[in-house]
């Protein structure tokens, strides 16, 4: 046999189709073709879930002021769920789309992720990093030196609604540096405060018991649209219309929209907007005239409700003949644009419930309500001798001062603080101003009564937050150092000089205190449900480390170790609860009328701070919306709601996926609601596109007729048009506080604006 | 005539017989391939397939059986449905904060994992990749399937058994099973013999017990027959 090429073709053919063959009869082919799916299932840029022990951790949820308990699932070192804490008193396992979606803020992308220092243009949102040592000492050398210059009070701060030891810490830290600068967002819980320590005569916070109340009158609170505590609100309407449960409340809700807790109230009211202070003294007229009011109450624990004789000796009118005379539905249904015969139901329903309350603060409750309405709901509680009843209005110790050693000031700080404050100018016409935030950018901008120098940003999102934002954004640009103690690149963030990113609920302790309105009070505790997941710290802990470098009686303030020592602190005999269980709530008894008021009355004409001889009388006051109403003839109203944004932080990814096109257009316009009456005199179909203006600004939108709002208003969604956060929620949308302007209460000066003034064009 | 015609078709067989025999030839390497082919694929293949790997601690399950009763106390379910499967060192640490006794494995664990704050990297015998939605609740609790049946006897060891490592997948052998074949018992067949009697739980497997694999077919092949379904739905596991 010849071996050539043929042969060894021949031969080797054979060889390899035996083996081919063969192998066919291994497992060989199957079992890789299954190993190497297997394989391409696990490339590292495949995401797959992590493995190890799961374990629940609690925390406390700060998103919103609700303050609910939540528990995190984790599976080894990984947060993977959050959910509510069973048996927790403010939410009893309950938990809402933002605490539930916590998690993306968590390991979100767009995070801070360590200190950053400005790279870019004010607001382009270009950063570097930089190491926390140069972070501190840059801070404090600067502050430094505007001190030395003697100007400590040209530094302002900004802390968010909610005051806990970190607000605390930063009042504490401009009072040892020498300003009298710092700004807080009031919400509507101020409002509520300020109005009790005029009736009342008692610096304390309100709270309504509505677990236990069946007759709930709501002057536009948004029980289920995310008002004071949300999820213990919504369990409590799961809970009257659960069958099982014995004693269901009834719920009246007034307001000009169709809300959701409208449409889910047992009685919808549609009152004019900005009236509903007016329809409560309506409400007390009826009350008074039918003599349906707890004539025990009224009469051993209340003044000024008769006519009254002032200091001077003159004979004043009381309560019941000044809403008797001037305050019946009938005289006030032109302003409410209720018809009289309703109210007058309603009113005797109330009073004629066994624990009827009312309740106000608008939607949310996150910003001011005007203080004569405040004071008429409160009157109308006075007059159903609910104050401190089972069901009826709290009055609920407030937070103390916390018990920190005395602030150590020296000659510097004693001048600066000493100087009238940014807003004074501003707050002058008000006798009961303290404070007004939305004041801050015009004196920065008109550098009156002189320029700011350094602003502190604690809490809160002024960028995307107050009236007219473009301004605040311009006033932001105007300040040379701006400082942001922010996690998330919110609105504001994007305009610091600086940011030293605070650690989120879930990384580190800190208190937070008790819900709005919640009775009786919780005061809860975020815990290191993880060890934090980039280079943040504690916002306390940078504050005292900035103190601490600028030496002086300004450290001298500062002399704890770190954050947990002054926390420790401050919670006193509470602490030792609070990092046991996570929260601690108050068990004592609600003081008796005679305990609670102790020789005082409450007072329905109270005498304000400043003084004045008649008193506050009643007054039906409608907000005025200043504009023109013939180039501007609508009103856009802010629309609220969990699902779109609930206290200060945007929306998460998650949440932006449940918003229907009915809310955000596919294209990410802005989706407004109008009466298909208003719409049709506009000659704007339904789903069309159209041009709204406001004084302030401009945004395209897209209308929906919706019957559920009243003709003449244009109902705006809140939450979107972001410039900050992540590339999930920004540029969506346009922002309704950017479109928006400040509208001043005649008392506190506070903005109570409901509406703006508005104009639509068909696109 | 004699004259050779180099196109004459008689010249032919003559250049064939140069082939002659390479046909049988052929045939028997072929055969010879086939025959290495499948020594290849039954034998070397999984030896090449398979790295062994011992388990960091040698763990004894008979040990904490009979210590603690049944395997309730450290693989349990919460209220919520939730298995804990494999403990970490916060249920270890319940008992062995300190070493208990003088076990050198015992010593080994607390030494180098519960003093040094560290988490065993045990090799898990039925990991397999997050395909599937699977609720040991439902199977266990619900379906009344014994642990056995498809973990096998673990909890009668004394010591843990080598873990064999897929090299392409990284899971172990035990997915697909012990026999490269891939033929098993079927998962219901194993659990008849793993519990012939009352006591059930009380006994180790009978000698003839073998573990079924974990793989997509087994859990069709049980859903079948325990569940009397034709062909169960895509979503019931691949939520
Ligand atoms: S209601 Fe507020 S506190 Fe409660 S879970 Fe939601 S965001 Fe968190």
């Amino acid at each position: 046999m010849k071996f050539d090429r043929r042969t060894f073709l021949t031969l080797g053919l054979g060889a390899v189709a035996g083996g081919a063959v063969g192998i066919n009869f291994t497992p060989v082919p199957w079992k890789l073709t299954d190993d190497v799916s297997i394989w391409t299932q696990n490339w590292p840029w495949t995401p797959v879930p992590q493995t190890g022990e799961t374990s629940y951790k609690q925390t406390t949820c700060t998103l919103c002021p609700g303050g609910c308990g939540v528990s995190v699932r984790k599976v080894g070192k990984r947060c993977v769920k959050i959910e509510g804490t069973e048996g927790h008193p403010v939410n009893n396992g309950g938990v809402c789309l933002l605490g539930n979606s916590g998690l993306q803020y968590l390991y979100g992308p767009d995070r801070v992720r360590g200190p950053m220092k400005r790279a870019g243009r004010r607001g382009e949102g270009r950063f570097i990093e930089i190491t926390w040592e140069e972070a501190i000492s840059e801070v404090a050398e600067k502050l430094a030196k505007i001190r030395a210059a003697g100007k400590p009070h040209t530094v302002a701060c900004m802390t968010g609604a909610q005051q806990d030891t970190v607000s605390a810490l930063f009042a504490r830290f401009l009072e040892a540096y020498g300003s009298p600068n710092l700004f807080k967002s009031p919400t509507a819980w101020d409002t509520q405060r300020l109005s009790a320590r005029l009736m009342c005569g008692l610096d304390a916070a309100v709270g309504y018991d509505l677990d236990n109340a069946d007759y709930i009158l709501s002057f536009g609170s948004g029980l289920i649209d995310g008002w004071g505590s949300p999820v213990h609100h919504l369990a409590n309407y799961g809970a009257w219309h659960d069958p099982d449960t014995k004693e269901k409340a009834y719920l009246v809700q007034a307001e000009p929209r169709l809300s959701l807790t409208a449409a889910k109230a047992d009685a919808w009211v549609a009152v004019n907007p900005g009236a509903e202070g007016p329809l409560a003294l309506a409400m007390v007229h009826v009350i008074i005239a039918d003599g349906l009011y707890d004539k025990n109450f009224v009469n051993s624990y209340t003044t000024r409700f008769e006519d009254w004789t002032d200091p001077d000796g003159r004979q004043q009118a009381g309560f019941k003949r000044t809403v008797l005379e001037n305050y019946s539905p009938d005289k006030l249904a032109k302003i409410t644009g209720v018809a009289p015969e309703r109210v007058r139901k309603i009113a005797r329903e109330f009073a004629r419930a066994r624990k009827p309350v009312a309740i106000c603060g608008t939607a949310q409750g996150d910003q001011a309500a005007a203080l004569y309405h405040v004071m008429a709901v409160q009157a109308l509680n006075a007059l159903a001798g609910n104050i401190n009843r089972p069901g009826g209005m709290q009055i609920l110790e407030a937070e103390g001062p916390f018990p920190w050693p005395d602030v150590q000031k020296d000659a510097k700080a004693e001048k600066g603080l000493e100087k009238p404050r940014l807003d004074a100018p501003a707050a002058k016409p008000y006798p009961l101003a303290d404070g007004l935030i939305h004041a801050f950018a015009g004196a920065v901008l008109a550098q009156k009564p002189y320029p700011v120098e350094a602003l502190l940003v604690a809490g809160g999102d002024p960028a995307y937050f107050l009236p007219r934002a473009s301004e605040a954004k311009k006033a932001l640009s105007a300040i040379p150092l701006v400082v942001s103690f922010s996690p998330v690149f919110n609105d504001t963030a994007m305009y610091a000089d600086y940011i030293l990113p605070d650690d989120l609920y879930l990384e580190s302790v800190r208190d937070v205190p008790s819900p709005p309105g919640l009775v009786p009070r919780v005061v809860g505790l975020t815990r290191a449900v993880t060890d934090p997941v980039y280079a943040s710290r504690p916002a306390g802990d940078s504050l005292i480390a900035i103190a601490k470098a600028m030496g002086g009686t300004v450290a001298g303030s500062f002399a704890w170790k770190n954050y947990q020592a002054a926390l420790k602190q401050a919670m006193g005999g509470k602490w030792r609860t609070l990092s046991s269980k996570g929260y601690w709530i108050d068990e004592s008894p609600a003081p008796s009328w005679t305990q609670l008021f102790g020789g005082k009355r409450f007072s329905f004409c109270p005498t304000p701070p400043a003084g004045g001889r008649t008193g506050m009388k009643p007054q039906p006051l409608v907000v005025d919306i200043p504009g023109d109403a013939k180039s501007m003839p609508l009103l856009a109203v802010p629309v609220k709601s969990m699902q779109l944004e609930n206290g200060q932080m945007a929306a998460t990814p998650f949440m932006m996926k449940t918003i229907p096109d009915t809310v955000l257009d596919k294209a990410d316009v802005l989706v407004v609601e109008v009466n298909p009456q208003t719409a049709g005199k506009l000659g704007i179909g339904n789903r069309k596109a159209a041009r709204l203006a406001t004084p302030f600004g401009e945004a395209d939108v897209l209308v929906v007729h919706n019957e559920g709002v009243m003709p003449g208003l244009v109902g705006l969604p809140c939450g979107f048009g972001h410039a900050g956060y992540s590339r999930f929620v920004r540029g969506k949308g346009a922002n309704y506080h950017a479109l928006s302007g400040a509208v001043a209460d005649p008392l506190t000066g506070h903005d109570v604006a409901w509406g703006v003034r508005a104009r639509l064009t068909q696109a | 005539m004699s004259q050779a015609d180099p196109n004459h078709k008689d010249h032919q067989p003559a250049a064939d017989n140069r082939y002659a025999g390479l046909l049988p030839l052929t045939l028997f390497l072929a055969c010879v391939a086939a025959y290495v082919s499948l020594l290849i694929g039954w034998e070397l293949f999984p030896r090449l397939l398979y790295a062994k790997h011992e388990q960091p601690i040698d763990f004894n399950h008979a040990l904490h059986v009979d210590q603690l009763g049944d395997c309730e106390g450290c693989h349990w379910f919460r209220e919520d449905g939730g298995f804990s499967g494999i403990p970490g060192n916060f249920t270890c640490t319940e008992c062995h904060m300190d070493a208990i006794g003088y076990d050198p494995e015992e010593i080994k664990f607390v030494e180098q994992y519960v003093y040094k704050d560290r988490e065993v990297d045990w090799y898990v015998y039925s990991r397999q990749p997050d395909c599937v939605f699977f609720s040991h609740a439902a199977h266990v609790l619900g379906g009344e399937i014994s642990c056995e049946t498809c973990h096998g006897d673990h909890g009668y060891s004394e010591h843990l058994r080598p873990y064999y490592e897929n090299r392409i997948t990284g899971y172990s052998r035990d997915i697909w099973g012990e026999k490269i074949s891939g033929i098993h018992q079927a998962p219901w067949e194993a659990d008849a013999v793993a519990h012939t009697d009352e006591e059930e739980y009380e006994q180790p497997a009978p000698a003839d017990f073998t573990m079924p694999s974990m793989k997509m077919d087994d859990c069709a092949a049980c859903h079948y027959q325990m569940k009397g379904v034709k062909r169960e739905g895509c979503f019931v596991c691949h939520k």
